[in-house]
């Protein structure tokens, strides 16, 4: 398979955060989403896919180009949605698309004012009086009328109402219905995630905790539950997370684990999020305190 | 075609939407050779990921409900003798499932049911 993304041993420190070694790749035609606590680097990670912020070692190839010295053929080919809009708030969508025009050779402006509509934006109101659910629309327009191949999204569904997620949801389903496109989107809203993503990566202290197909890692992981002296020798390191309270303990432990258990301990399905808090969890049992903030 | 997703259901998505359409190639709501959406088509429709879709259809030609043809997608698979065997066994539970809805509702307990059942294979 065609990876449309590649990101290879990407270093990078600043302050008393640090990315460690980040690798994972995204086929064509596919949608990844980029799941981890606040701080965890995910906003680090995609400013270094842009190419916005400069990084100490590894490599980042897009459309098999590299992210650094074909930057300007690269991004041509991208469409990014941050949590806040990038454009100049004073301006209206009509001003903003002489504004934008320019910058790319694929720009079609009839396909842009009619996505516009669809969308049910005003296209003469200054745009920093939209909504956040509009802004988010208003950049998705701009990323669809210059025909991007690879849709980079930072936490687009923050603060969004229900409905708004929902219909990012459909606008990034139709969007990937062409197979030579792809979707790369970072949000801690995971239930996003688990509908539509083909791929996740999970991202932990800079470090990639877990990259794979949504299948691979929900078949991965399940939550125990139970009273602690059912634990059989010798299982207790391996959990992840784990937490005991008054009438038992609960704890993340990987699906290889679950054979031979006592009846008395019971399993369930975990869901990413439950993952997210159970190796939050595992970082204050280990003592860690290196649970950095950007 | 219809299928509905319930998201509060203890299936995964793909055995919920595999289930789905066996039951309508079972009751000839998709008749034979008829095409299917594209996989992408289909997780465009339903709004869920392009591996859960292509799981499915994969699982179903795998079970003879599709069949795939290169390059044009998959189609309902021609009538089997084991196809039709399925949907008789299909047609059976869906009547007995019936059955036993319709006894319950009028306060019987499986017991009578189930004798009532004994009843008729004697008579």
């Amino acid at each position: 398979m065609e990876n449309i993304l590649e990101i290879n041993g990407l270093c990078k420190t600043y302050g008393d955060f640090s990315l460690k070694s980040v690798t994972f790749s995204l086929p064509k035609g596919y949608i990844m989403g980029f799941v981890g606590q606040n701080g965890s680097g995910k906003t680090t990670t995609i400013r270094s896919i842009l190419n916005m912020a400069k990084t100490d070692k590894g490599s980042i190839k897009i459309f098999g180009l590299d992210s650094v010295k074909d930057t300007i053929a690269v991004k041509e080919r991208l469409g990014v949605v941050f949590d806040s809009l990038y454009l100049a708030e004073h301006l209206s969508v009509k001003q903003l698309e002489r504004q934008i025009r320019p910058f790319y050779k694929e720009w079609d402006t009839k396909e842009f004012f009619r996505r516009i509509s669809e969308f049910g934006l005003p296209d003469s109101k200054s745009v920093g009086t939209f909504s956040k659910g509009m802004k988010m629309k208003l950049m998705i327009a701009v990323a669809l009328s210059h025909n991007a191949e690879l849709m980079i999204l930072d936490e687009p569904t923050s603060g969004l109402d229900p409905v708004a997620r929902d219909e990012l949801l459909d606008i990034l389903t139709e969007y990937i219905a062409n197979e030579n496109r792809g979707v790369l989107f970072s949000t801690h809203i995971t239930a996003d995630v688990e509908r539509i993503a083909d791929y996740v990566t999970v991202l932990h202290n800079g470090k990639v905790w877990f990259t794979g197909t949504k299948d691979e890692l929900t078949e991965k992981y399940a939550v125990l539950k139970g009273a602690e002296k059912y634990l059989p020798d010798g299982l207790r390191e391996k959990l992840i997370g784990f937490h005991a309270y008054r009438n038992g303990f609960e704890a993340l432990i990987s699906t290889d684990d679950l054979r031979g258990l006592p009846d008395k301990l019971e399993y369930e399905k975990a869901s990413i999020d439950e993952m997210l808090v159970y190796i939050a969890k595992e970082d204050k049992n280990e003592g860690h305190s290196d649970n950095n903030e950007v | 075609m219809d299928i509905i997703i319930k998201n509060k259901s203890e299936l995964p998505i793909y055995e919920q939407i595999e289930q789905q359409i066996k039951a309508q190639i079972l009751d000839g709501t998709l008749a034979e050779n008829e095409p299917m959406p594209s996989m992408r088509q289909l997780a465009r429709d339903l709004k869920i990921s392009i591996i859960t879709t292509t799981r499915v259809y994969n699982d179903l030609a795998d079970a003879g409900f599709l069949v795939s043809a290169a390059g044009k997608g998959f189609f309902v698979a021609p009538r089997t003798d084991e196809l039709l065997r399925e949907r008789m066994l299909f047609e059976m539970e869906d009547s007995l499932l019936k059955a036993v809805e319709s006894g319950r509702s009028i306060g019987l307990t499986d017991d009578e049911i189930a004798d009532a059942l004994k009843r008729i294979m004697e008579e």
